[in-house]
């Protein structure tokens, strides 16, 4: 019973984990938080079902084909929405975020109608694997293997390639980075590829494993994921791998102790609670303020 | 006096009248947003749910109590702006976006709490009876906006404002200053939810069914946005954004089908070519002597105040 839960914490909190990575590079980078990003998860999960019902593509070349559709959708927003933001208050940007978030889900709405939609069966094909008393599917071991996959691409691109020391120079002086030559816009049309990409595959991941894929599953999902970023502290990526996973196995065995009905709730309680006691989240790191 | 301004009322068109209330209601939510965030700076993305507690409140205390609607009113502003202080004073620790999002946090809990409360008649909603008050509903909206822009304009202009910009400005240096920081932004809080506790206690009666899932993330994003269009920490500009929002979307109504997407677009439109508002950075007193013929006097722009 416990190692079953565990197991189904660790599966959703990975696509919590990887809508938070998107979150927490984008805030890192240049301090802003992207509202429009629970959208890009959504546009990625409806590119995905796209491709494998219309197109009856394989469902991992759907997930690729998806990943990269919000990559480029990702840029674009950056670029009309953010860009010419970028010298004007936070609050702006904000504010522009928000309006692209809801610009994208009601575009959603109208092109493919405001009922939940399925992935077909063939999808995916399920089996139950057990081991001991826990029954886990094949489709968690996707979900779990996919995720640890694409984080470790990411830690590889952040920590051992070129564009990846650039990426956390300008994260750390974004005016200093410029100085020192390195092309900030291109490492922040970057960082918004990079983040989209792993959201999509959350995206396709999650419309797989609840089986539903709607216009307004970006809200919820991105509220959780933004939780989860902050839980972690906000502009660390393994404290966005730890919130997300945290969120998730603290969500499912809410629910599985009779709690279901406070499932959006549980979250937002951890959040809070979290906060109080480390204002910065659990691997954030404390900034001193100067005068 | 009640039957008269009734009839008074029935002279004008039921369908502008409508819009006429939901702008008066808007406009006492985003006077109070404004002393929170415009004033203070503190980012809250949880005002709707300070809204929903007022609603429930309201409501609750018509159909139980039956009081008179002026003080149903004050009574809940009075629980809503308890309920802020409440929360305001572990959180309002935390800065910028940690607050920001704390505050996010706290409205998803309300909201799942009153969906799960017995009293509140769970997911299904409340019916509110209309309220008890021999004054017609508008113009009790109305009054309240008006006493809400006098009482917002009087703290913009006080010793307690002052310390609010100066909190806003630089908190480190207005805590140099001698100014209790954690003392003024609960009070800043406190009064920005009390406006918030009772524009919902409006909103239920106008709206005479309210449900928890009414007050949701959306509709907190949409009273932040009134503030920032109009103007961030300018009352002139919540109003002006307050009715532009609210009455935007009864415009938008002829395209039915599109009108979600057009307010999105234009969030963002507004933003790009006018990122401090649509009434950020223009000063009132000026722009009327000015309309008068009259240069601006130094001393009449003294105390005015200058946007972030």
């Amino acid at each position: 019973m416990l190692l079953q839960q565990l197991i189904n914490g660790i599966a959703l909190g990975s696509t919590y984990a990887l809508i938070a990575l998107g979150y927490t590079m984008v805030y890192g980078i240049i301090t802003l938080i992207n509202f429009a990003h629970g959208e890009i998860f959504m546009a990625g999960a409806f590119v995905g079902l796209l491709m494998v019902a219309k197109f009856k593509m394989n469902f991992f070349l759907a997930m690729l084909v998806a990943m990269i559709t919000c990559m480029v959708l990702g840029v674009v927003i950056e670029r009309i929405a953010y860009r010419p933001l970028r010298k004007s208050s936070r609050l702006s940007a904000l504010i522009s975020a928000i309006g692209v978030s809801i610009f994208l889900s009601s575009l959603a709405q109208m092109i493919f109608g405001a009922d939940a939609k399925g992935f077909p069966e063939t999808a995916f094909p399920v089996q139950q694997i057990h081991i001991g008393e826990a029954d886990i599917s094949t489709l968690q071991l996707l979900i779990i293997g996919v995720s640890a996959c694409l984080m470790l691409a990411l830690e590889f691109i952040v920590k051992k390639t070129k564009i990846g020391k650039a990426m956390r120079a300008t994260s750390e002086d974004y005016n200093t980075a410029a100085l020192m030559g390195i092309n900030v816009n291109m490492i922040i049309s970057f960082t918004f590829a990079l983040g989209s990409a792993l959201a999509a595959a959350g995206g396709v991941l999650v419309g797989l494993l609840f089986n539903a894929v709607s216009f307004n599953m970006g809200l919820m999902a991105g509220l959780k994921a933004f939780a989860a970023a902050v839980l972690g502290g906000i502009g660390s990526i393994p404290g966005a791998m730890l919130g997300g996973l945290l969120l998730g196995v603290t969500e499912v065995f809410g629910v599985a102790a009779g709690y279901s009905s406070y499932r959006d709730a549980i979250a937002f309680a951890i959040l809070v609670f979290v906060l109080m006691v480390k204002p910065t989240g659990l691997l954030g790191k404390k900034i001193q303020k100067k005068v | 006096m009640g039957d008269t301004l009734q009839s008074l009322l029935g002279h004008i068109n039921p369908y502008l009248l409508q819009i006429i209330v939901n702008i008066g209601i808007g406009i006492v939510l985003a006077l109070g947003l404004n002393v929170i965030t415009g004033l203070t700076g503190q980012l809250s993305l949880g005002h709707a749910a300070f809204m929903s507690i007022g609603a429930f409140t309201s409501a609750l205390l018509t159909i139980k109590l039956g009081l008179p609607f002026s003080v149903n009113l004050l009574i809940t502003g009075v629980v809503s702006a308890g309920v802020g202080a409440l929360i305001g004073y572990p959180i309002l620790r935390l800065t910028g976006d940690y607050l920001a999002i704390c505050t996010l946090g706290f409205a998803e809990i309300v909201k799942v709490i009153f969906l799960n409360l017995e009293i509140t008649n769970k997911a299904f909603g409340l019916s509110v009876p209309p309220p008890k008050s021999s004054i017609p509903l508008p113009i009790m909206v109305w009054v309240v906006v008006i006493l809400a822009v006098v009482v917002v304009s009087f703290i913009h202009n006080s010793r307690f404002g002052r310390a609010l910009k100066a909190i806003r400005g630089d908190e480190i240096a207005a805590e140099a200053m001698g100014i209790n920081v954690a003392r003024y932004k609960v009070q800043s809080f406190a009064i920005g939810t009390f406006l918030a506790g009772v524009g919902g206690g409006l909103y239920a009666h106008f709206i005479s069914f309210i449900n928890p899932s009414d007050f949701g993330f959306l509709k907190s994003i949409d009273i932040l946005s009134m503030i920032v269009l109009g103007g961030l920490g300018s009352i002139p500009g919540s109003i002006i954004g307050a009715a532009v929002l609210s009455a935007a979307p009864e415009f938008l109504r002829f395209m039915a089908n599109y009108r979600m997407l057009v307010y999105g677009g234009l969030l963002v439109f507004m933003m790009i070519f006018r990122p401090n508002g649509l009434m950020g950075g223009i000063n009132f007193t000026e722009v009327f002597l000015k309309a008068l013929g009259r240069k601006p006097h130094m001393k009449e722009l003294k105390g005015k105040e200058e946007l972030p």
